[in-house]
């Protein structure tokens, strides 16, 4: 009886996220509804995002009323066949919620374990956040330029079901220590390298977003043993062209409102960029040594407002499976710089979706990220 | 001691250009055309010429309300200083500070001051900076009897010797405070002040150059050799009121002619040079002409030259708001 | 990254300014404390409530500068080295005794740029604890930053936060005006997450600590923690509100006061400060003059008596804004009903 009932509960969104707002419910309850389709917005303190229903099935019951405000975990509607009675429906909510009751005392112990941790390699700092554990190859994840480990926030924890996951801050970045050396693909390919022998990580999967793609061939160039896979999102190293005004832009921008412009360039749904997302971007780059590591970055990978970094040879020559994933309304680096790719490369083109697939299309993201692992890298 | 004949010719020029300057404004304030307040410095030249010309650049001194000589003997420009009492956008300090407020850092002139007794904190400052910086410099603080009593006069007495820094202050007692007497307002000497705070005490008749020149020496030389704070204790007379207008009823009606007929800094010191046969007495006519023609044309100029801007108003309250 | 206190967000931002630039000194009454002493001690105190503990020992006499009980000598003393090459940050133990060295601030630092056509650049800090709240009593509990507000060429902060406190102080140090930094003396103790490195946060931009649809909430340093648990509180009774915490009164983030009562037609100002003349009223009367029509309420200031800050504690409770007493104002103004004139 019971697996006729699937709760739907508040996701865990972000790293620091505890509990969630519901913005907005999208299906009536009596619905039919399939894997993947919107079912609620939730508003946390940084963003809006909205879940994806992770089952097919009829939503049957709408626990938690609009705008009301859950810890994560808890129980937020139900999912279940048209033919099972309400009662069971009624009995099954009863159970969930006094059961969670009691678990909620026990998710302090949790939730301080599962933060971030610095740690030393060579002359660097690096923060990095650990999740999952399992036999599995690990992931490690690499983010972009002017980003950190929080850009993976809707990725993290689900890719992390049966393997560890490892998202860190890329030197001048994040949490990490400042000095960026030359800037270069290179240094970074070598950091993380550095990284993965000290965590004693002899082979993983590596997903890298923008500028953190273009350091993720550049990392399976220089050690192509060391790579499972690839998933490339929107990498950098695929063409010339990159938006200058987003790079220079988001150099330059030092107050709240200037910030939130430049970061519009990041996503199709430009209601997506708040002010809080703006003053925690402002928060790192106002750390001593955050702008300059960026203008080093910048002048290394991107002189005269081009990319220097030809790794079309590199992802040609790539001997591990790779997978690309693009938005095609990308205003950062042009989708079509997907094109002109090896055929065994298979190309996600997400529509109307921006230059991070990972925050606007998380769930289709991490699927894709899931099924190819399992899949194409199982068979190679 | 010798002074150098240049430094001797240097001198007389800048006494001669302050009161030259001072008889000036006397004047063209009588015709309306100068805004706001003026206090003039005649009579005391010796004062702030034989004090700064123990000073170079990298020296700082900080003064009174009446500022004008302090600027000349320190090196402020004549042009710079008359466009700024006429409130002109040519001015040093482009018409926003006037007569009280004429400062030029490049020479080390941190300002004429409005309020009474602004100086010696301000001088306390410099001197921890030149003493922090190393820079061999002292700070020297005028100021007068009235302000010998300011509170912050006498607690920068305290701080300078508590901090033992390279600052020296100079007591310019003309005898009044405005209208009141230094022998009524002031209790005690201004020597037992200077024992107070256990800092040297050298005093000197100010309508002698020689003798402010010699006396400001050695208080300076102290300060710059690091053994702490000094005080020149300066006697002499303003000839003019307070400021303009002032009709000194205070003061007895022979006091000014007696004083311009007796202790006239400038004559005096034309005839000890010229009996000591320093120099022919047209030389120094050469120089009361130049001088002469100095303040004519920066006259000329002042009244005519452009008047701050509506933008002025709003410009350089601070660095980047 | 780790958990400061206000304290130590202060003491850090201090040190790494003094390490990072030479010309930074510090000078104040006890702000090592000891000198001259039977004990033999140098940094006995560290300022009055341990601010600066430990930074005589790091930079010596130099650049720790014990002063006597003489406030304008030494605050003028500041003032002129800031124009002559150093960039002192000088403590006013409590904000209270600013009665003593007014001048140097407000006739002399505050006026020596403008009064100079623009030659005169003056790096000064002034440091100076406020506030009522530990029975202090009327001269060691005012907050006066409307009287600093008040004189053009001055700057005026009041971090709210850890974080705050630390990145705004670093900025008054590297700012090349007169800044006048105000902490409170009853957060001392407050933790929060402050990164370790140095770090910036400009002036004249405001931070939302939340945002909502009904109501806007203007806070200052203290007052901006009350008015999230007021807005936590009101939260449950289905208001929403949005709170700004302005960071500097001087210069003042207007735009974002505008546009967030643009949004909610509501305004609630919370400021500790005594009401006649406060920030209270200045912000009342910049949005009665450009945002009157978005208005839907009456403007609602929740601001102490016009008396001294009393000793007793039954009376200071009832002088000083409270969280209840911000909710309140929120609920009067949700409230309000425009009554028609017949």
């Amino acid at each position: 009886m019971a697996q006729d009932i699937t709760p739907i509960t508040m996701p865990k969104f972000g790293l620091a996220m505890t509990e969630g707002k519901i913005a907005g419910w999208l299906v009536e309850p009596g619905a039919s509804i399939t894997a993947g389709e919107e079912l609620v917005d939730i508003e946390t303190s940084k963003i809006t995002n909205t879940f994806e229903s992770p089952l097919a099935g009829t939503f049957r019951r709408q626990v938690a009323a609009n705008g009301e405000m859950l810890p994560v975990g808890a129980l937020i509607g139900v999912v279940a066949d048209a033919a099972v009675p309400d009662a069971d429906i009624d009995a099954f909510i009863t159970r969930f919620q006094a059961e969670f009751a009691e678990s909620a005392g026990d998710g302090e112990g949790d939730a301080a374990v599962d933060e971030p941790v610095t740690v030393t390699v060579g002359e660097y700092t690096l923060r990095l956040h650990e999740r999952g554990e399992g036999d599995e190859i690990p992931l490690v994840l690499i983010h972009g330029f002017g980003g950190d480990l929080k850009n993976w926030m809707f990725n993290h924890a689900a890719l992390a079901q049966g393997r560890r996951v490892i998202a860190f801050d890329l030197p001048g970045h994040g949490g990490s220590s400042k000095d960026v050396g030359p800037g270069t693909l290179e240094f970074f390919a070598g950091v993380t390298i550095r990284l993965l022998d000290h965590l004693d990580l002899p082979r993983v999967h590596v997903m890298g977003h923008s500028l953190g793609g273009g350091i993720a061939l550049t990392l399976a160039r220089m050690a192509p043993q060391r790579v499972a896979s690839l998933v490339l999102v929107a990498p950098a190293g695929l063409g010339r062209q990159i938006n200058m005004d987003f790079i220079n832009g988001f150099i330059a921008a030092d107050r709240v409102r200037a910030l939130q412009d430049v970061l519009k360039y990041l996503v199709h749904d430009k209601s997506l960029i708040g002010r809080r997302m703006a003053d925690d971007v402002l928060r790192y780059k106002r750390l001593d040594g955050a702008e300059a590591a960026l203008r080093t970055i910048a002048a290394a990978c991107f002189p005269a407002g081009q990319q220097g970094d030809d790794l079309r040879p590199d992802i040609q020559a790539a001997d591990m499976p790779v997978t690309l994933i693009w938005g095609q309304a990308d205003e950062v680096l042009p989708a079509t710089q997907a094109e002109g790719l090896p055929a065994a490369i298979t190309r996600h083109m997400l529509a109307d979706i921006g230059h991070m697939p990972q925050l606007e299309s998380a769930t289709a993201v991490n699927t894709i990220v899931e099924e190819f692992i399992k899949t194409k890298v199982a068979t190679s | 001691m010798q002074i150098a004949r240049e430094t001797l010719l240097r001198s007389y020029r800048a006494m001669r250009t302050i009161r030259m300057f001072e008889e000036r404004l006397h004047v063209e304030f009588a015709t309306g055309e100068i805004p706001g307040f003026v206090h003039l410095y005649c009579g005391e030249e010796a004062s702030a010429v034989g004090v700064c010309a123990n000073l170079t650049d990298n020296d700082t001194i900080a003064s009174t309300h009446r500022g004008h000589g302090h600027c000349i003997a320190k090196g402020v420009g004549v042009a710079g200083m008359m466009a700024e009492i006429y409130g002109r956008s040519t001015g040093v300090c482009r018409g926003k500070g006037g007569s009280m407020h004429i400062a030029d850092l490049s020479c080390g002139m941190l300002g004429a001051n409005g309020i009474v007794g602004g100086g010696p904190p301000l001088i306390c400052g410099a001197a921890l900076s030149h003493k922090t910086l190393g820079d061999g410099a002292v700070a020297v603080a005028f100021y007068g009897d009235g302000a010998s009593n300011e509170g912050t006069t006498l607690e920068s007495l305290n701080l300078a010797s508590v901090w033992q820094l390279p600052a020296v202050f100079v007591v310019e007692d003309n005898g009044y405070g405005e209208a009141t007497a230094a022998s009524y307002a002031c209790a005690g000497t201004q020597r037992a002040r200077a024992a107070a705070f256990g800092m040297p005490y050298i005093e000197c008749d100010g309508s002698d150059y020689f003798a402010v020149h010699q006396a400001a020496g050695e208080a300076i030389a102290h300060a710059r050799g690091g053994n702490g704070p000094a005080m020149l204790h300066v006697h002499l007379t303003r000839w003019y009121g307070h400021f303009e207008g002032d009709a000194m009823t205070y003061r007895a009606p022979n006091e000014v002619a007696e004083a311009r007929r007796d202790h006239d800094c400038l004559r005096l010191f034309r005839e000890r040079v010229t009996q000591a046969g320093l120099f022919e007495g047209s030389a120094l006519d050469e120089v009361d002409a130049a001088v002469a023609d100095e303040i004519e044309s920066a006259v000329l100029r002042a009244k005519d030259d452009p008047l701050p801007q509506a933008p002025d108003l709003m410009a350089d309250v601070y660095v980047r708001y | 990254m780790s958990k400061k206190s206000f304290r130590q967000a202060i003491n850090e931002a201090l040190r790494q300014e003094m390490r990072r630039d030479p010309t930074v000194i510090l000078m104040g009454e006890d702000v090592a404390g000891g000198r001259g002493g039977s004990a033999g001690v140098t940094d006995a105190w560290g300022g009055v409530l341990g601010v600066t503990k430990g930074l005589y020992e790091e930079f010596g006499a130099t650049r720790v500068l014990d002063t006597p009980i003489t406030e304008a000598s030494y605050i003028g003393a500041a003032a002129g080295a800031a124009v002559t090459g150093l960039r002192p940050v000088a403590e006013l133990m409590f904000v209270d005794f600013v009665g003593c060295c007014l001048d140097q601030i407000m006739n002399q630092a505050a006026k020596f740029r403008y009064m100079f056509g623009g030659k005169a650049r003056t790096p000064l800090v002034i440091r100076a604890m406020y506030g009522a709240g530990f029975n202090a009593a009327a001269q060691h509990s005012q907050a006066l930053y409307p009287l600093f507000t008040h004189i053009p060429g001055l700057k005026v902060v009041i971090p709210s936060s850890p974080y705050e406190a630390k990145g705004l102080l670093i900025s008054a140090i590297r700012d090349d005006d007169p800044v006048i930094f105000l902490e409170n003396k009853v957060m001392y103790d407050e933790e929060e997450e402050v990164p370790d490195e140095a770090y910036t946060i400009p002036f004249g931009e405001a931070n939302l600590t939340r945002e909502g649809d009904d109501v806007t909430i203007v806070a200052f340093g203290r007052m901006v923690g009350f008015a999230n648990q007021a807005a936590d509180r009101l939260e449950k009774k289905g208001i929403s509100c949005t709170v700004i915490d302005p960071r500097t009164t001087s210069p003042l983030d207007r735009d974002t006061i505008l546009e967030c009562v643009a949004d909610t037609g509501r305004l609630v100002i919370v400021d500790e400060s005594s009401p006649r003349c406060n920030m209270a009223t200045d912000i009342a009367a910049l949005v009665a003059e450009e945002a009157f029509d978005t208005l839907r309420a009456p403007i609602r200031r929740v601001v102490p008596p016009h008396t001294p800050v009393p000793f007793a504690t039954v009376l200071e409770s009832l002088y000083m804004p409270s969280v209840e007493k911000i909710e309140a104002a929120v609920t009067a103004t949700m409230n309000h009903r425009v009554v028609e004139k017949v």
